[in-house]
């Protein structure tokens, strides 16, 4: 009887075993090519001081399905949202008559590459300024408009325009500017801070499990360089900093306001961990 | 919302008697006509209703299309392609707009 038992638990082990393998998601060795174009950087190698040995984006996580809307841009259906933002680029708004391209000009020109290197050090604020900041101070200083509330208006639209103009180029940030070391020992601290009900930092999850699924959800290595990003379950784009809320209140904690700088430490830090990949905006994601 | 765009893909050229898969998207609300606004009155229905796609006057494909159909439908279709010319597409609004593109394909 005893031994009949064993065979029960090897076979239960055995199989535990077989699915797990079958199930296991580790990222797909595959290339992302948009357009049959543009050669992507999807995995390199990690940058001095990394955790990992390497960094892999998001993409190699996700299903055939998903990874081919991000190959092709005609049917990622993100790029209706950079065409909006294109059009807001266009327009003039504000009490100065200016738009985006007053002063800017054709955003295929100036702001390629930019999109790569931010968050940037803004020496008038103190603080490191994200994409959308940028924007929203373009908007009060130049044009004379209202900033842009989170995530409404054009802040999605217009940020991903912009990123956009960078599809390709390796993100690097720029430490030495300014004090973004510090924001970015700040967002260190926090990536590897237990938060909320569920006591889970980012790190147990992203850096530990990625590859495996928690519960019907497949972790990556939560980079951030196809942001402002579609995911397929909000048919929405979203930004990076509405999915670093949406991760924190997961772990059932209280999370931090948009743009607070707890979060733009955050995007520091998690920016960096991606250095090297390259700019996937619009990427298209569960 | 943005204005109604349509968008189509076709390869340039195709040697004669290929089979050439054509993408079409057109950005779109698909208003359903079920839904109501924030006072309560119901939003009246506009969507695409009709596509076709013509080949040197030819018709290639078509199709009515229900308020089932989300914003910005995308619509993939194969066709057989034996000659040179160009495929003309188009969509009917609810409200009587049609909006239309043509696209060119050359023999290999």
């Amino acid at each position: 009887m005893k031994k009949h038992y064993l065979v029960v638990a090897a076979s239960i082990a055995l199989a535990g075993a077989v699915s797990a393998t079958a199930f296991a998601g580790g990222p797909v060795d595959e290339e992302l090519v948009i357009d049959g174009e543009i050669q992507m950087t999807t995995r390199t190698a990690a940058p001095e001081g990394h955790p990992l040995d390497e960094v892999i984006s998001g993409w190699h996580y996700r299903t055939k399905e998903t990874r081919a809307l991000e190959a092709d841009t005609f049917e990622n259906p993100a790029m209706l949202g950079v065409e909006d933002g294109e059009q807001i680029w266009n327009t003039v708004e504000g009490t100065e008559g200016k738009s985006c391209a007053s002063c800017h000009g054709d955003a295929s020109e100036s702001m390629a590459g930019v999109g790569a290197h931010f968050p940037k050090w803004d020496a008038d604020s103190g603080r490191p300024i994200n994409i959308e900041l940028q924007i929203n101070k373009c908007r009060e200083e130049r044009m004379g408009a209202e900033p842009y509330a989170f995530d409404k208006g054009g802040q999605k639209p217009l940020t991903a325009y912009i990123k956009h103009q960078s599809l390709g180029e390796p993100v690097s940030l720029d430490l030495a500017e300014g004090d973004m070391q510090s924001w970015w020992d700040k967002g260190k601290e926090l990536y590897y801070t237990r938060f909320g009900q569920l006591n889970l930092s980012c790190s147990n999850c992203h850096e530990d499990h990625n590859g495996e699924y928690i519960r019907a959800d497949h972790l990556s290595q939560g980079q951030v360089n196809g942001f402002p990003t579609y995911r397929l379950k909000q048919a929405a784009l979203v930004s990076v900093h509405n999915r670093f809320r949406g991760c924190i209140r997961d772990t059932r904690a209280e999370y931090p306001a948009a743009f607070s700088d707890e979060l733009m430490a955050l995007e520091v830090y998690v920016t960096w961990r991606g250095t090297g990949l390259s700019v996937e905006t619009p990427a298209v994601r569960q | 919302m943005a204005a109604v765009k349509p968008r189509v893909k076709v390869p340039k050229s195709a040697s004669a008697g290929e089979v050439i898969t054509i993408k079409t998207l057109i950005s779109h609300p698909m208003e359903s006509g079920q839904r109501k606004d924030n006072d309560g009155n119901a939003i009246p229905r506009q969507i695409i209703n009709k596509f076709t796609c013509e080949f040197n006057g030819q018709m290639v494909f078509s199709c009515d299309i229900d308020p089932a159909v989300s914003a910005n439908p995308y619509l993939e279709f194969t066709a057989k392609v034996n000659e040179a010319g160009s495929f003309k597409f188009t969509w009917v609004d609810d409200d009587g707009s049609v909006y239309t593109d043509e696209k060119e394909i050359a023999l290999k």
